[in-house]
């Protein structure tokens, strides 16, 4: 397990979503409100680009005619066959045991501690004043 | 579902040839660059046809197809090239995403929403010629891997028979393309004239889900939701091979060859059971059968794969395969749609290496006399 510095804060804001190579590995990086969700890119049903799939909400209904939409912007849907994914999990909503993608903790560090080490940061040139995303894996 | 609200996050990763064992993809779906894109080959009364009055299928007070997609243009949300224009507009992202890196050695092109199901029967037809020009043109004379098929505006007979024997003897096209949903059940005689030329032309009839037939997608109406469309593609081709089998055209036609496209396998079995069980029954209505009508579908009909039914557990596709015949699948995309079936995980079951390469190969080179 090390920890990869994969870009600056501001490379993926709020909302949005970058894929990154790490370790050999697609990893997809997605920004909630400032919080960093990491998960393996490749769908497990059969291996779409999650990355580029539409991120959305949680439609849900206790009975027809009613509905629930929440977590809007929490769940990202394979761009092939339409499975919706937590993004702050990797699970699949209709099937969450057996159907997920490995999900990597994503955190920010600061410029100056990510000097200090140990990071491992190949391709991205490290400044002290600017904060970064790190993930472990 | 529609609307994409957020900015895509770069390219998508496409990749080089690769090592993957090559495969035939029985069901590939060019798209036009613009919507004038079959211009150079349409006549000028046609053009201005198009421009004054549009062309209006046969649904009506309606545009475009009957339920709405769950993706744009029903496209896997990736499949849009860098370049601009829809997905399946660009010969060259196909090939970076999908022609080569899945090592697609045979290709058949199956173009939709072009010259089918258009209310006007000549215009329908004067677009059905000018997308077999524009399938040459842009397509199959710049890709080898690629075949086509001659598209034929089926609900005016004389025009398809005539279309077929223009392409007849002409190494690009593989089959005959129609759709599911016709305006008269496929098997009725005002169709036979497409299978007799098809026949002369040693062409097989591929019958592509969907389309324009003008009724209700269900024979008890109009469903209100999309996943209705998709599972009733089954009904609704059960409909059609019942009465090809039932008119007698295998028994008029001895060498057709039909492939089921995009309409899901795994419900063949029950329904040869059925038509058997009552064909035994009730033999003297329709003494021109000579044979149990399950036999005719055996040896007749050839099932592209995609979409598949995922059984649990997913063995029992095997046990449906079986009873169609490993010589009778082909395997597909459906390349650009968002169902697409990616090789190398569709078939996630263990098959022998012979069934393998039937399945994924041979027998689409058997059935259209490539040499892939």
């Amino acid at each position: 397990m090390s920890r990869h510095v994969v870009a600056p804060t501001n490379e993926i804001p709020p909302g949005t979503r970058k894929l990154f190579t790490i370790k050999g590995r697609p990893i997809a990086i997605f920004n909630l409100d400032g919080d960093y969700f990491g998960m393996f890119n490749r769908c497990p049903h059969q291996g779409g680009s999650l990355c580029h799939g539409t991120v959305t909400g949680l439609v849900e209904s206790a009975t027809p005619g009613e509905y629930i939409y929440s977590r809007k912007g929490e769940i990202v849907r394979c761009p092939w066959h339409g499975w919706e994914f937590d993004i702050r999990t990797g699970k699949s909503y209709c099937d969450p045991d057996r159907i997920k993608t490995r999900s990597y903790t994503v955190e920010t560090a600061e410029g100056a501690k990510v000097v200090e080490g140990p990071y491992v940061a190949e391709t991205v040139p490290v400044r002290v004043e600017e904060n970064y995303i790190v993930v472990e894996m | 579902m529609n609307v994409e609200n957020h900015p895509l996050p770069g390219p998508v990763p496409t990749g080089a040839k690769s090592s993957r064992t090559a495969i035939a993809d029985c069901d590939i779906h060019p798209v036009r660059s613009q919507p004038n894109a079959f211009d150079p080959w349409l006549p000028a009364r046609w053009r201005a046809h198009l421009q004054t009055y549009g062309a209006g299928r046969r649904l009506g007070m309606q545009a475009g197809p009957a339920y709405p997609k769950s993706q744009p243009n029903a496209a896997r949300r990736d499949a849009v090239p860098p370049e601009g224009g829809p997905p399946g507009s660009s010969l060259a992202f196909m090939q970076a995403q999908h022609l080569d890196p899945n090592n697609v050695a045979l290709g058949i092109l199956n173009p939709l929403q072009t010259g089918q199901g258009i209310a006007n029967p000549e215009l329908s037809a004067a677009i059905c010629h000018a997308t077999n020009q524009w399938q040459v043109a842009e397509w199959t004379s710049k890709d080898k891997r690629l075949r086509a098929s001659v598209l034929v505006p089926y609900e005016f007979t004389e025009a398809a028979a005539a279309e077929i024997r223009h392409w007849a003897g002409h190494k690009d096209f593989a089959q005959v393309l129609v759709l599911s949903r016709t305006g008269e059940p496929l098997g009725n005689r005002r169709y036979w004239p497409i299978y007799e030329a098809a026949c002369e032309a040693g062409l097989p009839v591929a019958v592509h889900a969907f389309g324009y037939g003008g009724a209700p997608i269900s024979s008890t109406g109009w469903p209100s939701h999309y996943i209705e469309e998709m599972t009733g593609h089954a009904q609704s081709c059960q409909a059609g091979l019942a009465s090809m089998v039932i008119e007698g055209i295998f028994e008029r036609f001895p060498t057709l060859k039909v492939v089921m496209v995009e309409a899901g396998f795994a419900w063949a079995p029950a329904f040869g059971w059925r038509l058997d069980k009552v064909w035994e029954q009730l033999r003297t209505e329709t003494p021109h059968l000579r044979r149990k009508p399950s036999e005719y579908l055996r040896e007749h009909v050839w099932w592209t794969s995609q979409p598949m039914e995922e059984p649990e557990p997913r063995t029992h596709l095997l046990d449906t395969i079986d009873w169609m015949g490993w010589d009778r699948v082909l395997f597909a995309t459906d390349y650009p749609h968002w169902d697409f079936d990616d090789p190398a995980l569709a078939l996630a079951v263990p098959i022998t290496d012979a069934q393998r390469k039937s399945f994924f190969l041979e027998n689409a080179k058997n059935l259209y006399g490539v040499q892939a």
